[in-house]
């Protein structure tokens, strides 16, 4: 089954398959990050993975991502399998991502780090940039109004020619997430967005993941500890633990799940 | 007070906005445009000198300072330029076609050290480039057939299209098309996607990858980059000392070209240029200055190196953000008067930032 999916995408869920993840497993050594866990994200879902310090949530994103290799199964987003192509072409496949502890180019300011978002979009040849040839202008010019819209969606205009060293938390969280959508995906990982958020911040966060998906169409996957965030805006919810999945189902249906309790409080599962 | 008010996207991108900088970049010009009639001929002659280390420093900053790679060989792709140079044009090369193939062979090395020397960071490739360095400078040394051993090699007179170059005032002005050059492709190539991508690989290779930036292919590209230019600057040099010998190219020369970016700004190409003059005009402010030391201190063997460190601990303790740091600084002053507040250039509070990616 597990070939089956990975060679012969059918024709007709070609487009739009969403994001499917069959039977991953990832070890270091002795160490299992991940065992056999397999989920299903529909097209334009938000679906979060929730669970207890060490379950091998981010170490899921990094296998999608391809930071790291999965020891066993496989990946595939909108029928085309991507568990095996170079890191930096994941986003060519429409798929871009956040990270944990914020990891932004500081040095450089808001637009520079949201121009880079667009990287992939740039067509300016060598000699070009050299020259600073008109089409290379052009192209620069055809990024920024690009940018702009996600400078719009976002709220970031005051901070625009902000360099990234001088900004708060929350908003670097916020740039983070507009770098992620300069890429233009059509799958979005949120790697604890909520994280080091106030409240305020928190449901700004909540508002945005909602128009990210209604507005702009885009499949969100989003690791994440603050359960009220979860239940707001998540259609679907995994719950792993040591690498397991645990539970899945509505945000209602795992919050109750005594198994989900077992793992947070403690106590007997059986 | 001044503010921007961009009318179009690619004000941003734009070198001289203001009426203020336009006269003062006029000026600049002017100045050196007369220099060699106004100063007398030694410093001509140091002026040049400084030309030729500035575009160095400038190869390296692309290496350091843009994409956060630490050498400490890059004397040896000066030696490998001049040293191409000078065979090329024993050989009877045109000079154009002589100084294009040192610049590329200069390229071709860099290649050549990139490839692995990518796979390591921080203190590892220091070692990688430093054994490098002195790899390249034995190689001179005992390839005597081509390189003329610890002899050396004489550099023959740049001659551009039938026109000797070689004197004073007109290797002079060589040497200062040839800085304007470099300092042109290399702005334009740093506010293209080539600079962005740089900044993003020194800053986060993590976040660079998920952008869909080839890390491994920019870090590469910066080596070769910065190997041409030190090639081209490297080939200038030749001809400025008139005979190279393996000596001039040592672990000395790279530290210097090291303190030139660091001391100028890690990251700005104005700083590179900055740092150059400062460090490369040490060894004549001490000649100046040996007089007035008496004869205990100025007798003293290794009082440049004494210079160099003084001169980087000091930047390290009050300007970590070397002369472009100060010279932003006083801008900003300027900008903003008169409400300068001393604390925008405070540094930030860093944040936790994780290393496991890598």
């Amino acid at each position: 089954m597990n070939a089956g999916t990975r060679s012969t995408p059918q024709a007709g869920n070609a487009a739009g398959a969403g994001l499917q993840v069959r039977q991953l497993a990832l070890r270091f050594g002795g160490v299992h990050a991940i065992r056999d866990i397999s989920f299903d994200v529909a097209p334009g879902e938000i679906f979060a993975i929730i669970g207890p310090n060490g379950a091998g949530k981010t170490s899921v994103f990094n296998v999608i991502t391809r930071v790291f290799d999965p020891s066993a199964g496989s990946v595939s987003f909108d029928g085309v399998d991507i568990t095996r192509i170079a890191r930096h072409r994941v986003v060519t496949h429409g798929i871009a991502r956040t990270f944990q502890n914020i990891e932004l180019f500081e040095g450089a300011t808001v637009l520079d780090n949201l121009m880079l978002g667009c990287h992939r979009f740039a067509e300016e040849s060598f000699l070009g940039q050299c020259l600073w040839s008109k089409a290379v202008r052009q192209s620069q010019a055809r990024l920024r109004a690009h940018v702009e819209e996600v400078i719009d969606l976002l709220d970031l205009a005051p901070h625009r020619n902000s360099l990234i060293t001088g900004l708060p938390y929350g908003v670097r969280k916020v740039v983070e997430l507009a770098r992620a959508l300069a890429t233009k995906p059509r799958l979005l990982l949120l790697d604890e967005p909520a994280s080091g958020l106030n409240p305020e911040e928190t449901q700004d966060l909540a508002f945005w993941i909602d128009d990210i998906r209604s507005d702009l169409g885009i499949t969100v996957v989003m690791v994440e500890h603050d359960m009220s965030l979860v239940s707001e805006v998540a259609d679907r919810v995994l719950c792993m633990n040591l690498g397991e999945a645990l539970s899945s189902g509505t945000p209602r249906q795992v919050q109750s799940d005594p198994k989900v309790i077992a793992a947070y409080l403690g106590g007997d599962s059986e | 007070m001044r503010f921007d008010y961009d009318t179009s996207y690619l004000d941003a991108k734009r070198l001289l906005r203001y009426p203020a900088q336009k006269l003062a970049y006029a000026a600049l010009a002017i100045l050196l445009l007369a220099a060699p009639w106004l100063l007398p001929k030694y410093y001509v002659g140091e002026l040049t000198y400084l030309f030729i280390m500035a575009i160095a420093s400038l190869g390296l900053m692309v290496l350091s300072g843009y994409t956060g790679q630490v050498s400490l060989g890059h004397a040896a792709f000066l030696a490998v330029g001049a040293y191409a140079h000078a065979w090329l044009l024993s050989q009877g090369a045109p000079w154009l076609l002589s100084i294009a193939l040192a610049t590329a062979i200069s390229a071709l090395v860099g290649l050549l050290l990139g490839l692995p020397a990518i796979r390591v960071s921080g203190l590892y490739l220091a070692m990688v480039t430093l054994a490098f360095a002195i790899l390249i400078e034995h190689v001179l040394g005992r390839w005597k057939s081509v390189t003329g051993g610890f002899n050396g090699l004489p550099v023959g007179d740049p001659v551009i299209l039938g026109a000797n170059l070689s004197g004073l005032k007109s290797f002079y002005f060589l040497a200062l098309i040839s800085l304007v050059l470099t300092v042109a492709v290399l702005i334009n190539l740093m506010r293209g996607k080539t600079g962005r991508a740089f900044v993003g690989v020194r800053d986060s290779e993590a976040a660079a990858a998920s952008l869909g930036i080839w890390v491994a292919g920019y870090k590469v590209l910066a080596f070769v980059i910065s190997a041409a230019v030190c090639g081209f600057a490297g080939a200038l040099l030749a001809h400025h000392v008139r005979h190279i010998t393996p000596e001039g190219f040592n672990l000395l020369l790279s530290l210097e070209l090291v303190l030139m970016v660091t001391i100028g700004g890690l990251g700005s190409l104005r700083g590179a240029i900055l740092g150059a003059f400062l460090i490369g005009m040490v060894p004549a402010l001490i000649s100046q200055i040996k007089p007035l030391l008496g004869d205990r201190i100025a007798k003293q063997f290794g009082l440049e190196i004494f210079f160099f460190g003084l001169i980087l601990a000091i930047f390290v303790l009050f300007e970590p953000k070397g002369l472009n740091g100060r010279w932003l600084k006083v801008k900003a002053f300027f900008d903003t008067f008169p409400l300068y507040r001393k604390d925008v250039f405070r540094r930030g509070k860093t944040y936790m930032k994780s290393e496991r990616y890598r």
